[in-house]
């Protein structure tokens, strides 16, 4: 899991080539995203960012999952439309703002078909 | 709270109108389910943010969508591009990237989209009218429907525009709501000379603020003594969607849901009210201000694409001028807008002070400024704050004249009496 500290724009903010947080003013800049669990507590909507995390899919430099306390819809835009387009899932979670306090970068998540997320690790 | 589908949508679902449709609907229901709209409506316009480009993934969407045979169901603009298409020769970029951007644009007017690249629809001819439901993308013009057309749209983006397009229904949530609209945080401004709202800088300041401020509410500004111009509400707003989250905003007397304070806060007890100082306002200017030197390498305008209105203003101050030889000064704008200044016989004008009018795009993300070095004049509010990590440029944000004045000298000129008078 990567727990960031404050939300991230995905236009703007990160390289879809590589996963890699671009933004500088963000605390976690130079972080992958790649193969994480992505929590956060809201997305920081530009119109652009379905795209973004579309493309990110696509170049398979994407989370595995992103975990919100708002739902975001242009995230889940982007998630939608790569399981349309190239069949890749990319579930987008909305849990209350209690629970990702306790979530920590390094934590292995578990999360089923209904949405919940437990921890291994 | 279970979302009721027509028959028409479930027939659309059902691949009736052809497969375009029934994949545009298939997003859009899972949208609705997931924002647990009870139904969708219908729309009468839409805007599509998605033909700029972002990647390959973008071409991929767009080209499934023509292979499936998909056409616009209602009038579509096409927000800005990644060039400008009219003038190429101003594009600097990768070269694939120009082709790329192209190709993308050539897959949205084949689906039937108006080729208008711009951020700005509001001011072409058919703009919507009040009450009208819409999907629009783009933030600035999100916030301009919704606030001074009194038009209804979310806050939409990316990928669900278009589907919104291709089947004429959207999920009935947000902003097309009207308990969605109303105002729950006030921002007072009569206790501020108003000498100081004589100067059309104070808006985008003001939207700056707001936009830090208000997270998703809806604000309200109460307490200015006139009904304020199309332009300086827009300037307010775009600063507002760029510094933070804001869909739509009430001016009080001078928006259409905001005749009173009691109309724009739909008869609620406001959850807060904030009085703006003129500190807020100059603390905004420092944050949208990142060079503090004179050096001085361009002048960008435009963002969002300049009006007639502020045209007439930049002419006022260019008139029989000419601009230092080492600075460049760009303005962006919208093709009709463009076409508008050739018929007055103002676009030479302009050119002869020694500006670009660039057009389909904007400046602020697009490699389009030769001299990035040198720090960047701008009188946008969106502008000031987005570019400096988009282009690793350094910024100040300063009135039009300021702009105008500091072009002519070739370094940094400011006008600070408007602060020194008020303090």
């Amino acid at each position: 899991m990567l727990r960031l500290d404050e939300p991230l724009s995905f236009w703007g903010g990160l390289d879809p080539k590589t996963g890699q947080i671009t933004d500088v003013h963000h605390p976690q800049v130079g972080s992958s995203v790649t193969g994480t669990v992505l929590a956060m507590e809201h997305g920081r909507g530009s119109s652009s960012s379905s795209s973004v995390v579309l493309e990110l899919i696509r170049n398979k430099a994407g989370p595995v999952a992103i975990v919100l306390s708002e739902m975001d819809t242009h995230i889940l835009l982007g998630s939608i439309v790569a399981e349309e387009l190239y069949g890749l899932f990319m579930p987008v979670v909305v849990t209350p703002k209690e629970n990702l306090q306790n979530f920590h970068s390094g934590n292995v998540a578990h999360i089923d078909s209904e949405g919940n997320i437990s921890f291994i690790s | 709270m279970t979302l009721d589908l027509s028959s028409d949508d479930l027939e659309m679902l059902d691949g009736r109108d052809g497969d375009a449709v029934e994949m545009a609907m298939r997003i859009i229901v899972r949208l609705a389910e997931t924002v647990k709209a009870k139904r969708l409506i219908d729309i009468s316009s839409a805007h599509i943010d998605s033909c700029l480009y972002h990647g390959l993934s973008t071409i991929d969407f767009a080209d499934r969508l023509v292979q499936l045979g998909a056409q616009v169901k209602v009038p579509t603009t096409l927000n800005v591009s990644s060039m400008d298409l009219l003038h190429p020769d101003l594009y600097r970029g990768d070269p694939e990237e120009a082709l790329r951007g192209r190709q993308l644009a050539d897959l949205y007017e084949s689906m039937g989209c108006k080729p208008t690249w711009t951020c700005a629809p509001y001011l072409l001819e058919e703009r919507p009218n009040f009450g009208d439901q819409i999907v629009w993308a783009e933030s600035n013009a999100i916030v301009f429907a919704n606030s001074v057309l009194g038009a209804r749209t979310d806050r939409y983006g990316d990928l669900i525009d278009i589907c919104a397009a291709i089947t004429g229904r959207t999920p009935d949530a947000g902003l097309h709501l009207d308990a969605n609209r109303h105002a729950s945080l006030v921002y007072e401004v009569g206790h501020l000379p108003s000498s100081l709202f004589d100067h059309d800088q104070i808006f985008p300041l003001l939207g700056a603020f707001i936009g830090s401020t208000t997270g998703t509410q809806v604000p309200v500004v109460d307490g200015l003594d006139r009904k304020q111009s199309e332009y300086r509400l827009r300037a307010l707003g775009a600063a507002a969607a760029s510094t933070g989250s804001v869909g739509m905003f009430h001016v009080v007397g001078s928006t259409p849901e905001a005749p009173t304070l009691e109309a724009a806060l739909g008869n609620n007890a406001p959850q807060d009210i904030m009085k703006i100082s003129i500190e807020d306002l100059q603390m905004m200017r420092s944050k949208l201000t990142s060079s503090t030197g004179t050096a001085l390498g361009t002048i960008a305008l435009g963002t969002p694409h300049y009006s007639i209105d502020e045209f007439a203003i930049l002419r006022s101050h260019i008139l029989g001028k000419h601009k230092h030889p080492e600075i460049d000064f760009y303005v962006s704008a919208g093709r009709d807008v463009l076409l508008e200044l050739e018929l007055r016989g103002w676009a030479d004008e302009f050119r002869s002070f020694g500006i670009s009018l660039v057009s389909d795009t904007c400046t602020y993300f697009t490699p389009i400024l030769s001299n990035t070095e040198k720090p960047a004049m701008t009188d946008s509010g969106k502008w000031a704050y987005y570019a400096p990590s988009n282009l690793g440029i350094e910024v100040i944000f300063a009135s039009t004249a300021d702009c105008v004045t500091s072009a002519i000298a070739g370094t940094v000129v400011l006008d600070e009496s408007i602060w020194a008078n008020e303090q």
